[in-house]
């Protein structure tokens, strides 16, 4: 049962990140990269790995992707001030 | 076309490399020598619920110091690329309803870091982990109302006090237990084994080493996205 679950996340993850890679809109490219971090850590948690689970629901999924999206923001406002 | 050989030619080489682990793989049913000696040596010596807390705090212990360096250093780089510039145009207030709930939740979700720092050597979890969540407490607040002004003083003193007392119980290991013992966690009382003043200096570490990351990032966050 838990290898179904985690094959099928495993294919949500490629598909994710296929889009992460394609997508034209940056954001939804970024948030779509978030997405691979957040169902890994549901991964980790299925494979008995609590401490991982945490550091990357935590780290790979929040904080990198806020890092990304301010960066974003601000370079769009650099586009406007040239 | 060129372009396509060469990232099929590495995709390729990746897909070799990676084989041999998954073709020689298989369940081990019993633990190695040195994992086996890892998690007796953490109930035994270290008073240690959580074996990962052990293993990272006490016998990886200089990782972790090196760890917590390169995140230092991280910020100081971040700190000195990126200086504030005055906010030319005003910023559009946040939603009510994210002000109302921001109030709310800071003080759990602070609650919660502290939690997970302090209980690092029972459950999972610790210091990193309980500092990126202080971390999204601030960043809650800083997405609530645009135009907080963090004190960058008492920031800096957390991070800099933590830095310091972190290296200071490695050295009290080598004044009081002697050699080879730099960040033994062993210069406090063990305790009872599954309560809270258990593990020796654990705890207190992966404190520090909570408050030091959390104020850290909240440094980045600040420096990256307030204005």
């Amino acid at each position: 049962m838990i290898s179904i679950i985690i094959i099928v996340l495993g294919i949500i993850m490629i598909v994710a990140a296929f889009l992460a890679i394609h997508l034209k809109n940056l954001l939804s490219a970024v948030i779509s990269a978030g997405v691979i971090s957040l169902l890994a850590s549901v991964i980790y948690l299925l494979l008995a790995a609590p401490d991982v689970a945490m550091t990357e629901a935590a780290i790979g999924s929040g904080l990198t992707t806020i890092i990304f999206i301010f960066t974003l923001k601000k370079i769009k406002k650099g586009d406007l001030d040239d | 076309m060129i372009k396509k050989i060469f990232v099929s030619l590495a995709l390729l080489g990746l897909v070799l490399m990676f084989l041999p682990f998954v073709r020689d793989f298989d369940f081990h049913n019993e633990l190695s020598d040195l994992s086996s000696q890892y998690v007796v040596g953490s109930i035994n010596d270290l008073n240690t619920q959580n074996v990962v807390t052990s293993v990272i705090v006490t016998y990886r212990g200089l990782d972790t110091l090196g760890e917590v360096t390169v995140l230092f250093l991280a910020t100081a780089g971040v700190g000195f690329l990126l200086r504030k510039k005055k906010a030319s145009l005003k910023p559009r207030r946040s939603s009510e309803l994210l002000q109302t709930a921001s109030q709310f939740l800071f003080v759990l979700i602070i609650l919660t870091g502290v939690y997970i720092f302090t209980h690092g050597h029972l459950t999972p979890g610790g210091g990193f982990q309980g500092g990126v969540l202080i971390t999204t407490a601030f960043l809650l607040l800083i997405l609530a109302d645009v135009n907080l002004k963090f004190n960058h003083s008492i920031l800096h003193l957390v991070e800099s006090f933590s830095g310091a007392f972190y290296v200071m119980i490695g050295l009290f290991g080598l004044l009081l237990i002697g050699m080879n013992s730099f960040l033994d966690p062993a210069i406090l009382p063990l305790g009872k084994f599954g309560y809270l003043l258990s593990a020796g200096a654990i705890p207190i570490i992966y404190s520090l080493v909570g408050l030091k990351v959390g104020s850290e990032l909240t440094t980045i966050i600040d420096k990256m996205g307030g204005e």
